[in-house]
């Protein structure tokens, strides 16, 4: 139903600008579970052609901040951020849009979508697009399909971006806990969430890049030379070319 | 946002038609248009139409439009649903209020209450409408107190105008109902210029350093975007092309729906019979053409914080 109840339990994603390095194997991953997944087909339309367009999860997006020596090219990957307090289910007329109560995943029911987009329109972070195929919304399922799929081993009950990430930059757990490992990982580093200002409580957190090595610390690595320490021939050449 | 041309039939059409309705059915009650049946035929008849084919004309957006009767059971939460039992609810006094009228030329005393309630009920809708777009808050233009009360005025404007125009064509100038329609052209024009105002002068709290959490190190740019190609959300909700034109479209829209419906209303006070009713219709045909193209700016100029992460740097 479209009202929801908050439980405990917050799964969810921490990811860790970082170290992501923009590869997008999360987006492709995810692309390769999902259309065979609980929303299945993620629509491609012309994939091969000039102007391809299709339903993706998860986009990975790369922007600068700040200018010179501090500033940094971060890539950033977005997808359903399963907020605790999300707009995009209460505003559902229908009741296709839901948040499970169990462990907070945001889904969609495909056989009750009327396909109005009201939802793409109220959530703030672009997690929904919609499929002209089937005529319905579609969005990040947290592979809801996979990360309880006890037919999986257990280390591969995880979302698809997570497991598939080369550089570890995608943390998959409990984040109601503040006992989790995602958990402790958030309040070490100063995990933060997105537009906070909106008012949507997202579950996911992003982990802030590190301070960067400053431009004085590379510098102390040129070689330096003792002029006293040289032949006397080579302190003269020192001494004439220095001038 | 995209400016979908089946929302903004629906919303100036439905706006129109249930103005309309709620000004017939107050003036009824009042006693002050023809009671006679074929007047009601007529104007109601255009409420219905108006109100109606809005209706239909907004489930053509719809992915799944076989589907609409779903779109009424989450009233608890959703003012789409809301919407969706105002205006089912409303056609019954409306029904009601019709049948008396044309088929038993009944409209007074006790056979005025279902008008009353039927203006009540437009008031709703209409009410309800614009709180779907007032409770978006990604979207700044319309998350603000403006827009509910722009969505009342210009329903009770066009409706006022259709009125005067209609009482006008079938022979019986009313004074009250051509200054009902002055008053509410005069206050669609106040509420719409405060809304333009504020959206002039006024810009969303998110940035693209708060969308990506990255301001500390100072200004966020987007260097490269996920796809080459443009996406759903882009089209959807990155819509461009009449920004472009806002000042020329926005001065259309001033001219074609308060301007040139004032200064024919006017006329239309003043002026003989058939020459009152062509300034009449004019003025309903102008308000019309110009409710539109404020409705597409409505939806053009609204700026959704999901294009501050493709390259927005305000919205």
């Amino acid at each position: 139903m479209t009202a929801y109840t908050q439980g405990t339990k917050r799964l969810g994603l921490v990811i860790d600008l970082d170290t992501c390095v923009g590869c997008h194997a999360c987006a492709v991953n995810c692309k390769e579970w999902n259309t065979g997944g609980h929303s299945a087909p993620l629509p491609d339309r012309d994939p091969y052609g000039a102007d391809p367009a299709g339903v993706w999860f998860n986009r990975i997006h790369t922007f600068e901040a700040g200018e010179g020596p501090t500033s940094r090219t971060v890539h950033f990957p977005k997808s359903c951020l399963h907020c605790a307090e999300p707009l995009c289910v209460t505003v559902c007329p229908t009741g296709a849009s839901y948040k499970r109560t169990e462990d907070g995943i945001v889904l969609v029911n495909a056989d009750t979508c009327i396909g109005c987009k009201l939802c793409s329109w109220a959530c703030p972070y672009g997690a929904r697009e919609f499929d002209d195929d089937d005529g319905v919304m579609k969005k990040c399922t947290l592979c809801v399909d996979k990360i309880y799929n006890e037919t999986l081993p257990e280390a591969e009950r995880v979302p698809a971006c997570v497991s598939t990430c080369p550089a570890s930059a995608r943390h998959f757990g409990d984040l109601g806990d503040p006992d989790s490992a995602v958990s402790q990982l958030v309040a070490e580093r100063g995990g933060y969430e997105l537009m906070p200002e909106m008012g949507y409580a997202p579950t996911n957190r992003y982990l802030p890049p590190r301070a960067a090595k400053t431009a004085k610390t590379c510098a102390s690595l040129e070689p330096k030379i003792d002029p006293n320490a040289l032949h006397p021939v080579l302190r003269w050449v020192d001494k004439f070319l220095s001038r | 946002m995209h400016p979908a041309l089946s929302v903004i039939v629906f919303t100036t059409a439905s706006g129109a038609g249930y103005g309309l309705l709620a000004l017939i059915g107050l003036f009824n009650a009042l006693g002050l248009i023809p009671a006679a049946s074929w007047f009601g035929f007529w104007s109601l008849g255009l409420a219905l139409i108006l109100i109606a084919g809005g209706l239909l004309t907004s489930t053509a957006h719809l992915g799944h439009p076989e589907r609409a009767w779903r779109a009424v059971s989450q009233v608890r939460t959703s003012w789409l649903s809301r919407e969706g039992v105002a205006a089912l609810l409303t056609f019954l006094p409306f029904g009601a209020f019709g049948i008396a009228w044309v088929f038993f030329a009944k409209t007074e005393g006790v056979w005025a209450l279902p008008g009353l309630i039927a203006a009540f009920g437009s008031a709703v809708t209409v009410f309800t409408t614009a709180m779907i777009y007032r409770s978006l808050k990604p979207i700044h233009q319309w998350h603000n107190k403006h827009t509910v009360p722009v969505y009342l005025a210009l329903s009770l404007a066009t409706g006022a105008v259709l009125l005067n125009a209609l009482t006008l064509i079938w022979g019986h100038p009313q004074k009250a109902v051509g200054a009902a329609a002055l008053i509410a052209l005069l206050l669609g024009y106040w509420v719409k210029r405060r809304y333009w105002h504020f959206i002039d002068m006024t810009k969303s709290a998110s940035t693209p350093e708060s969308a990506t959490g990255l301001g500390a190190r100072g200004k966020v740019r987007l260097f490269e975007a996920p796809h080459q190609a443009d996406n759903y959300l882009m089209r959807e909700m990155g819509f461009q092309v009449a920004r472009k034109h806002a000042a020329k479209l926005r001065n259309i829209a001033v001219q074609t729906l308060f301007v040139g419906p004032l200064i024919l209303t006017v006329l239309a006070l003043v002026l003989p019979g058939p020459a009152a009713a062509f300034a009449a219709a004019l003025a309903a045909a102008s308000a019309t053409l110009g409710v539109g193209v404020e409705r597409w700016l409505f939806f053009a100029q609204a700026k959704h914080s999901v294009t501050l992460y493709y390259g927005a740097t305000e919205v």
